[in-house]
């Protein structure tokens, strides 16, 4: 409902006007962002409002739990955005892809890196008070870096831009996963045993 | 004979300033049971929950072993059984439902004759198929000795077990635990005397205030 209700008002307000890529894509990153997080912090607030958690921690081991929620996370994640790719590119003239095989690697390693950092801050925040309100904050500028890189991969994908041009861009968002993936496997430990 | 030991070296916990308890040294091992009491806020559940693994205590450290090896936290979940008021299971899934997920996640084989037992002896097996939510809290408290017993763990921690029990479902709760205790190591944190009773060693944890 979000992602038809975002593109909906890009669209009203844009009106006739046809938008550059530059804006386009910069859009679709930002419909991704806020539909990550209306939606992924579920994972483990869900278990924290219904008191499941110390059950949780019963039955599997730290490792067990943060692959299963991120799993759930990676599937929701490729399912809202690829619903968000394709509204895109039926709604916006702009969204024309000259290289879909580097739309296709940003798509994938941009949604990996969401899901991860999205899991990892949904663990963190489970505990805290003021959940609503934390999460955007504190994915903001985690995320940052990953949207960033993934606006500007997506900007080169339009243009037709060649993956040997893109491969400073291309490792970035790979270093990035890498990076979220291992010191979030490093940290649950600690979140999930208080 | 269980092999399995439980080890506390200096365990002490604060929350934030505030002082928990201090310096607690055991050595549990080999079948018995073994008390925890304290009036409330003492830290009981707080400190079976460290000897669960579930928390980690400010200072020292516990030791779990089997046959004298150290079981590392990762799988130390394969060897506690848990049973307390706070704990809550699936609502939205059934008794049977629940038991069967929880196999599954641990990676186990569903016993489905040692399971049928456990909820015939708590007599909750005609309702096996019906919602937890449905369940009235003393049936809840029921189905909770079933989820710490159907592994068959070496430790099983009782945190106040007879807590929302009629008087047969008490006694129930006593033969559980005292048949138990031939196989495993129990850890009963109470204040009721009848559930004391039962014990051979009790850590009073006033005592680890100062």
């Amino acid at each position: 409902m979000f992602i038809i209700v975002a593109i909906s008002v890009i669209l009203f307000s844009i009106g006739n006007e046809k938008i550059n890529e530059s804006l386009t894509g910069g859009l679709f990153w930002v419909v991704i962002f806020f539909t990550a997080m209306s939606g992924l912090s579920r994972a483990f607030v869900s278990e924290e409002e219904r008191g499941t958690t110390l059950t949780l921690q019963l039955i599997a081991s730290p490792t067990v739990v943060f692959t299963g929620k991120l799993l759930f996370n990676l599937i929701l994640v490729f399912c809202m955005n690829t619903v968000i790719a394709l509204l895109y590119s039926a709604m916006f003239e702009s969204f024309v892809l000259k290289n879909f095989g580097l739309f296709l690697a940003t798509f994938i390693l941009g949604n990996i890196g969401l899901a991860v950092a999205s899991t990892i801050i949904a663990a963190i925040i489970s505990k805290a008070g003021a959940k609503g309100t934390l999460y955007p904050v504190l994915s903001f500028p985690i995320l940052l870096p990953l949207i960033l890189t993934s606006v500007q991969l997506t900007l080169f994908a339009f243009d037709g831009t060649s993956f040997e041009t893109a491969k400073f861009e291309l490792a970035i968002v790979v270093g990035y996963d890498v990076i979220i993936t291992t010191a979030s496997y490093m940290l649950f430990d600690f979140i999930w045993k208080d | 004979m269980n092999n399995f030991s439980l080890q506390a070296q200096t365990l002490s916990k604060l929350f934030g300033r505030r002082l928990i308890f201090r310096g607690i040294n055991f050595n549990w091992s080999g079948n018995g049971i073994f008390g925890v009491s304290g009036p409330n806020g003492s830290g009981k559940s707080t400190f079976v929950k460290i000897l669960a693994g579930l928390i980690s205590p400010s200072e020292g450290n516990i030791i779990h072993s089997l046959d004298k090896d150290v079981i590392v936290s990762d799988k130390l979940h394969n060897y506690i059984g848990f049973v307390s008021p706070y704990l809550i299971l699936y609502e939205e899934f059934s008794a049977w439902e629940n038991l069967k997920i929880f196999s599954e996640i641990r990676a186990i084989e569903f016993n489905e004759k040692k399971i049928t037992e456990l909820l015939d002896k708590l007599r909750i097996l005609n309702r096996k198929d019906d919602l937890v939510k449905t369940y009235s809290s003393g049936m809840k408290q029921r189905l909770k000795f079933v989820f710490a017993l159907m592994h068959s763990p070496k430790l099983i921690i009782f945190d106040e077990p007879t807590s929302n029990l009629d008087d047969e479902g008490k006694e129930t709760v006593y033969s559980i635990i005292k048949e138990e205790s031939k196989n495993s190591v129990i850890v009963l944190a109470s204040n009721e005397k009848t559930d004391l009773s039962y014990c051979n060693e009790i850590l009073y944890l006033e005592k680890f205030k100062a």
